[in-house]
């Protein structure tokens, strides 16, 4: 019998840490598996302590939440990592910051508990996305939202790893709101669309309700939208979105930051 | 005057495209210097797409090289896939780097590394986009000097055309040569302009100015002489060397994309150039003498290496990584101080042989593994005595039996179908191969659980080699032995089912071979291959033989030519080669002999072991083998900080700590050199000359370093 390749050793969890981490400017192209790949360098450069699977080939402890698509830029996208030794959480997040592209950026750091708390997943059900529509008034805007809002159902296409699947683009879309940018250089209109989505299968992505917005309005942008997601979490009664790093185990150092990015720029 | 970047038009344009990160720019390592404070300035480029291109040694070293001159600026620029193309000609948007997003023709020089004649129609698409005129003839003083460079670039001919200058061999001192003329003919004021520029450049000697030369045909077609037309250039001109690769350690900051490419891993050449002598290998022949980079700075470079880029594998690259003269030091050495760190070694062109099974268990400790691929490159005994590729039946089983035993189950052997002298018979011996490895694998490991895949590729002859003389099979001939050989492995069912079988067809073998041994007059036909649509022509999906067929029709003719002569046409001893008077260093004489040689099947050994058989390239470019041992070994890697731990814990990390995060020891008595390590403290030497015996030091002429005694471990002090 061929000696079969030796099973790696591999030590424990002994903490777990959330992140939260934007994708910005040009960075907005990288894909989920580029951001991936590139977060494995960055643990290596930043010498984190990170945690690998056991087996055959071992990999690194990260587990993502839904991430933004390519193309989109985001404030508030989410993992989870296991370490095999104990760090101060706010040194790693530095580490990490420093390891990444400048526009990969993480933005804050806490430790969640070992077992139970439940999956960063858990924490999430609803999106907000500012949407920017270059050379699109306020008005064009305005007039699309209120018809895409007065409809009970949009059906929209897309192409999925399943093939093309056609759905409701409405029924998930908690709030739509349509206002005029200040002008940008050249004086040419940009309106913005503020939105928010909640999670559903299949997940309904900010372009699927610019496609929504084609069907039910004729909403055709001369030039590629640019959307970007401001924040994720958990909706409450009251309309919040809570954030799926505030109450974890420990408060973070950061949370002031992150209220402050939450209203940044897209840019 | 300032250029400004067009990424805002060219934002527009990737939310349309496929992976648009590509486009982007912003890898680590990545480069963006202020335009106007820089006295001369490169576009490099791989022409292929940004995957296969980004991770490129030769760019990337010569990327980091002008880098690092304070007034010199280099940007990289790639194939963009014909999606964006079509928006880039759409929206007027120009090819563009992907550092600063400057558009190419704002450039100085315009360099392009060909490791392959099927990049050629790239290039075109490159010029085109950038605006460049593609005709070298049209350009003007707005137009970078476009420079090939790369193996392709030792016979230029065929793009001759397309470009301004080419660099033969190697190019870290080169373009350093080139940028100070350029630096120099900018500072007097450009005079006499493009012309006395590239003048300037052809004066060198190692710069080959394809417009100061001109090429007369004899009324058979084949050409009658190549020679200046002007005065003041060389009749022949030569490829560079870079001698001492210790003072050259490129890659320091390897380029880490944030797209996914064909290699994700920081990769060393532990040597360069190879004297085994197999007679197809270009590289082989127009790389040589062989020169190592030492046991020491091999070991500083991964070190260094991973700890910037965060790469978790490290390639150790060559022609025969196998071959250097510390290789199991080296590998046991990497292997030691990356246990447990889920770092994976490879070590990729090892030959045939049972050691290589050893060193690439030593590089699997840590758990990864590796494939394991073999290149017999023929399968009968014959035709390895053909091309000189001296492994026997007997090594190769015994080699993959070891591997077997020793818990690969999967093995890859790769051969050409197509050589010179090559029968049926040498083809279908390859099935025989297989099946005797896997039935001495299923008896040495008493497992049916074991594989092996053959690959078989078309055979190209390439200039400057032995082969260069040889006539091609068709592709009608190729792709009927390849279909015979298919059925002769699935001829056992049982062994059949443990052999894969991949091969590539012989059309694009052809057109390659149109491309690396053609003349002036295959120009046009890439040009008009390229007008038809021709792009990415290395691309299976992309390559069209019709497309390449039809232009060699349309254009050939007139020249009394086709494309048959120009591939299955066996060259006589006196014809003049089309690359004649570009000089690798190689004696024609030596080159026809090792050729007639190949034919009565007579063997030729290494010159690091046996005598010196004069191929000509030592005396004719003042250089000589550089090889090891140096008798020094690899430290033990100590880890350092990394993150803190938090609270109470603190300080308990222990051996855990730092993948990556390490550090060499301090000298010590193991280093084997003793006080001398230590002498030039932790700052000496980056970039300068660390060895003492460059070629000048005499002592023992096939030593590098000359002896143990040399400084190349000074920064370990």
């Amino acid at each position: 019998m061929a000696r079969r390749q030796p099973e790696a050793n591999q030590d424990p969890v002994v903490q777990r840490v959330r992140l939260r981490y934007a994708k910005r400017g040009p960075m907005r192209f990288t894909s989920h598996r580029d951001f991936a790949r590139a977060f494995e360098r960055a643990l290596l450069r930043a010498n984190v302590p990170i945690a690998y699977s056991q087996g055959f080939s071992p990999h690194p402890k990260v587990s993502y939440a839904s991430a933004a698509p390519t193309g989109v830029a985001s404030e508030a996208e989410y993992l989870e990592i296991g370490l095999r030794r104990e760090v101060d959480v706010e040194e790693l997040r530095g580490a990490l910051d420093t390891a990444l592209s400048p526009g990969l950026d993480v933005l804050a750091a806490v430790e969640s508990p070992l077992t139970g708390g439940g999956s960063l997943a858990d924490r999430i059900d609803a999106s907000s996305w500012r949407i920017e529509l270059p050379e699109v008034t306020g008005e064009q805007a305005e007039a699309a939202v209120r018809a895409f809002l007065d409809a009970s159902e949009i059906l929209v296409e897309r192409l999925t790893k399943q093939g093309r699947r056609t759905f409701d683009t409405r029924a998930a879309v908690h709030r739509l709101s349509a206002s005029a940018a200040p002008s940008e250089v050249g004086g040419a209109p940009c309106a913005i669309l503020e939105l928010v989505v909640r999670q559903v299968t299949p997940t309904v992505r900010p372009d699927d309700v610019l496609s929504g917005l084609r069907v039910v309005a004729d909403l055709e942008p001369p030039v590629p939208p640019r959307a970007t997601r401001l924040a994720q979490g958990a909706l409450t009664v009251q309309d919040v979105l809570v954030d799926p790093l505030e109450d974890s185990l420990e408060a973070s150092a950061t949370a002031d930051r992150q209220q402050a990015v939450i209203g940044a720029s897209s840019r | 005057m300032s250029v400004t970047s067009v990424f805002p038009q060219l934002e527009r344009l990737l939310p349309k495209v496929s992976k648009p990160i590509q486009y982007v720019g912003g890898e680590l390592g990545a480069v963006v210097k202020d335009w106007d404070a820089a006295a001369v300035r490169w576009a490099l480029s791989y022409p292929d797409a940004y995957e296969v291109g980004l991770p490129n040694q030769g760019v990337q070293i010569l990327y980091e090289v002008l880098n690092e001159q304070p007034d010199v600026l280099a940007e990289r620029t790639y194939a963009v896939w014909p999606d964006l193309e079509r928006l880039m000609r759409a929206e007027g948007v120009p090819q563009f780097t992907v550092d600063a997003h400057r558009p190419v023709i704002a450039f100085d020089l315009f360099g392009v590394s060909f490791a392959t004649e099927l990049g050629y129609t790239n290039l075109l698409t490159m010029l085109d986009l950038a605006g460049i005129p593609l005709s070298a003839a049209e350009r003007d003083d707005r137009h970078p000097i476009v420079v090939a460079g790369g193996h392709a670039a030792f016979n230029p001919e065929p793009i001759a055309d397309f470009i301004d200058a080419a660099v033969l061999g190697d190019g870290e001192e080169a373009v350093l040569e080139i940028t100070g003329i350029v630096r120099k003919w900018k500072a007097e004021g450009s005079p006499g302009g493009r012309d006395e520029l590239l003048l300037r450049l052809a004066r060198t000697e190692s710069v080959y100015v394809p417009r100061f030369y001109d090429v007369d045909y004899l009324p058979d077609g084949r050409i009658q002489r190549v020679v200046p037309n002007r005065a003041d250039v060389p009749f022949r001109v030569h490829k560079r060397t870079t001698m001492d690769l210790d003072a050259w350690p490129y890659p320091k900051k390897p380029l880490v994309p944030l797209a996914e490419t064909v290699h994700e891993r920081y990769a060393v050449e532990i040597f360069r150039g190879c004297t085994r002598g197999c007679r197809f290998c270009q590289a082989g022949m127009i790389t040589r003498p062989v020169r190592e980079r030492s046991i020491t700075t091999v070991g500083q470079m991964v070190k260094e290496g991973l700890e910037f880029s965060g790469f978790s594998e490290v390639g150790l690259l060559s022609l025969s990584s196998a071959d250097h003269s510390e290789i199991g030091d080296i590998c046991s050495g990497l292997a030691d101080q990356y246990d447990g760190t889920n770092v994976s070694l490879s070590l990729p062109s090892t030959r045939v042989d049972a050691f290589n099974v050893t060193l690439a268990q030593e590089l699997s400790r840590n758990g990864r593994r590796t494939g394991l691929t073999f290149a017999p490159e023929g399968g009968s005994e014959r035709i390895r005595r053909v091309i000189n590729k001296m492994v026997s039946e007997e090594d190769l089983i015994r080699t993959v039996v070891t591997a077997y035993s020793n818990g690969w189950r999967q093995v890859k052997l790769y051969f050409m179908c197509g050589l010179p002298t090559e029968t049926d018979d040498d083809v279908l011996q390859i099935a025989k191969l297989a099946h005797d490895v896997i039935r001495a694998g299923r008896a040495a490991t008493g497992s049916k659980d074991i594989r092996c895949t053959v690959s078989i590729g078309g055979f190209v002859p390439k200039p400057h080699t032995p082969f260069q003389w040889a006539a091609m099979d068709t592709p009608e001939t190729i792709d009927g032995r390849l279909k015979a050989l298919k059925g002769a492995i699935n001829a056992d069912r049982s062994l059949g089912r443990a052999i894969g079988y991949r091969y590539h067809d012989g059309q694009p073998s052809l057109i390659e071979g149109l491309l690396s041994r053609g003349d002036r007059r295959v120009g046009p036909v890439i040009r008009r291959a390229w007008e038809k649509g021709g792009r990415f022509d290395g691309w299976s999906e992309h390559f069209s033989f019709a497309r390449w067929t039809e232009a060699a029709s349309e254009v050939l003719p007139s020249y009394g030519v086709d494309l048959a002569w120009f591939t299955t046409r066996e060259r006589d001893e006196h014809e003049v080669l089309p690359w004649d008077h570009l000089d690798s260093g190689l004696d024609k004489e030596w080159l026809w002999q090792d050729w007639q040689d190949s034919l009565t099947e007579f063997e030729q050994d290494d010159c690091r072991w046996t005598p010196c058989f004069d191929c000509g390239v030592c005396p004719s470019m003042d250089t000589q083998i550089q090889i090891g041992p140096t008798g020094r070994k690899l430290l033990p890697l100590t880890p350092v900080g990394g993150l803190r731990q938090s609270g109470p814990r603190q300080g308990v990390g222990g051996p855990e700590a730092g993948v990556g995060g390490v550090r060499h020891g301090v000298g010590g008595a193991e280093a084997g050199v003793g006080a001398r390590q230590g002498v030039g403290g932790p700052e000496a030497g980056v970039g300068a000359r660390q060895g003492v015996g460059g070629p000048e030091a005499g002592v023992g002429a096939r030593q590098v370093g000359g002896g143990p005694e040399a400084g190349v471990g000074a920064r370990h002090g």
